[in-house]
């Protein structure tokens, strides 16, 4: 079962279904119980990071993930679910996050923004999110994110202005700065090699 | 690198596609879910629902069509009129749309923008211009009801009032060349690209290959189109060799 952790953040239908394109019971779900339990946590979010952690704190969420963490369980963040899984953001004021990943969520180097569209990626040659799907383009809507994160994760870059991090593969924490439930057959794919993952 | 978006846009009404699309294989031309299915498999970039009913009742019917439309399709809806305040804006990002556009009510309550954004996020929320040429400051001036009324302010200062007031995206609809086929409106699109710091979508009045080049040339980032998509004139698809023959980057 894979559970989508609902905490008022994020069009969670589309993923829903996006996800069941794997086969797999997808849940949305803000109990604990449930969202530790699933094999897999999907980690939705839309809007400023600061709102994000703080509607991530009314459910407890910040403990959910970092026991999944600890537990070694899967979890996928995306676009501001991936965000806030960083040490801090700086949209609207300086924000902590969850602080599983390092680094900072700042604006990015560019001079139109939101960076919206269809982008390309440039994937490490080991990175199972992106096995088969290399040369795909993935939707991005978002005007912040991350430049640099922990030496030991793998790295996904996209370049618009300047190179941000578009995914995350650290352990068994995955995270997309791009909606891959908005991203055609590629994000079907990803989703795909994701939940092989589990 | 980033690549242009073609994005369809489709005219629905009491949950149907309004106007004529002529397609062959399509069993019911007026069903927005399998237009929007073969529009995502033809290589739309994003859709675009304009939501043109007269009634509430017709309107009632616009959430359930953009939620059977999100279940099967999963590239980004957008969906357009009769958005008057944020509760509009909450159930249809609820039902499954990833952007609004708004244009009227915002013309009448400037504030509406400021309060969908600081509650959903600039990305969601596309200011739609319908603009036309005027002896304003700018040469353009804001236009309602379909283009037949002046709003009497200036194009391109109420562009950038919406952006300090946080929309995401401009839908830049010339009133001039809509319906025309004679192209985009290039110097329409030279003027807003120089002041906006957002995205810029341009609309109205594509009728050839050619036009779509050009209007990336003046500057568009994205590139919306009805009737030449509906009526078959060109596929997505030749749209994009084209811009590709241009050296823009396109998604295949």
């Amino acid at each position: 079962m894979i559970a989508i952790l609902d905490y008022g953040s994020g069009n969670l239908r589309s993923a829903q279904r996006a996800f069941e394109l794997t086969g797999h019971e997808v849940r949305i779900t803000s109990d604990p119980t449930i969202a530790l339990a699933a094999d897999g946590l999907v980690v939705p979010g839309v809007g400023a990071f600061g709102a994000c952690m703080k509607q991530l704190e009314d459910i407890d969420g910040a403990r959910i993930i970092a026991e999944r963490v600890q537990s070694q369980k899967s979890l996928l963040g995306i676009c501001v679910g991936m965000q806030i899984l960083f040490t801090s953001g700086t949209e609207k004021g300086s924000h902590p996050g969850v602080g599983i990943l390092e680094g900072e969520i700042s604006e990015l180097h560019a001079p139109v923004l939101p960076h919206i569209g269809w982008n390309t990626v440039k994937a490490p040659q080991n990175s199972k999110l992106f096995s088969g799907i290399e040369e795909e383009s993935f939707y991005f809507v978002h005007s912040y994110g991350a430049q640099k994160t922990n030496r030991d994760a793998l790295v996904t870059t996209t370049e618009y202005g300047a190179d941000f991090i578009a995914a995350v593969e650290y352990g068994h924490v995955s995270a997309t700065q791009f909606h891959p439930e908005k991203s055609g057959k590629a994000g079907a794919s990803l989703i795909a090699n994701w939940v092989k993952t589990l | 690198m980033l690549a242009k978006r073609i994005i369809p846009c489709l005219d629905v009404a009491g949950g149907r596609v309004v106007k004529g699309v002529n397609f062959e294989n399509l069993r019911d031309a007026g069903d927005p879910v399998e237009l929007a299915k073969l529009y995502g498999d033809a290589g739309a970039d994003e859709l675009t629902f304009l939501d043109i009913s007269a009634s509430v009742e017709d309107r009632s019917t616009t959430l359930d069509m953009v939620a059977r439309t999100a279940d099967q399709v999963f590239i980004p809806l957008t969906v357009g009129g009769g958005i008057r305040e944020v509760k509009d804006v909450d159930q249809l990002l609820r039902a499954g749309a990833d952007k609004v556009s708004i244009n009227t009510a915002a013309i009448n309550k400037p504030r509406l923008i400021n309060e969908i954004s600081d509650r959903f996020g600039n990305q969601v929320l596309v200011l739609s211009v319908d603009a036309r040429r005027a002896k304003t400051p700018s040469g353009f001036e804001v236009t309602t009801h379909g283009g037949r009324k002046s709003a009497g302010i200036d194009a391109l200062t109420w562009v950038e009032e919406g952006i300090s007031r946080g929309v995401g995206e401009i839908l830049l609809n010339s009133m001039d060349a809509d319906g025309t086929g004679s192209g985009y409106d290039i110097e329409l699109i030279a003027a807003v690209r120089a002041i906006s710091s957002v995205p810029v979508i341009a609309s109205g009045g594509a009728g050839a290959l050619g036009d779509f080049a050009r209007a990336l040339d003046a500057g568009a980032d994205a590139l919306l189109a009805a009737s030449v998509f509906h009526f078959g004139t060109f596929t997505i698809a030749q749209v994009k060799s084209e811009l590709a023959s241009h050296g823009y980057s396109i998604r295949l």
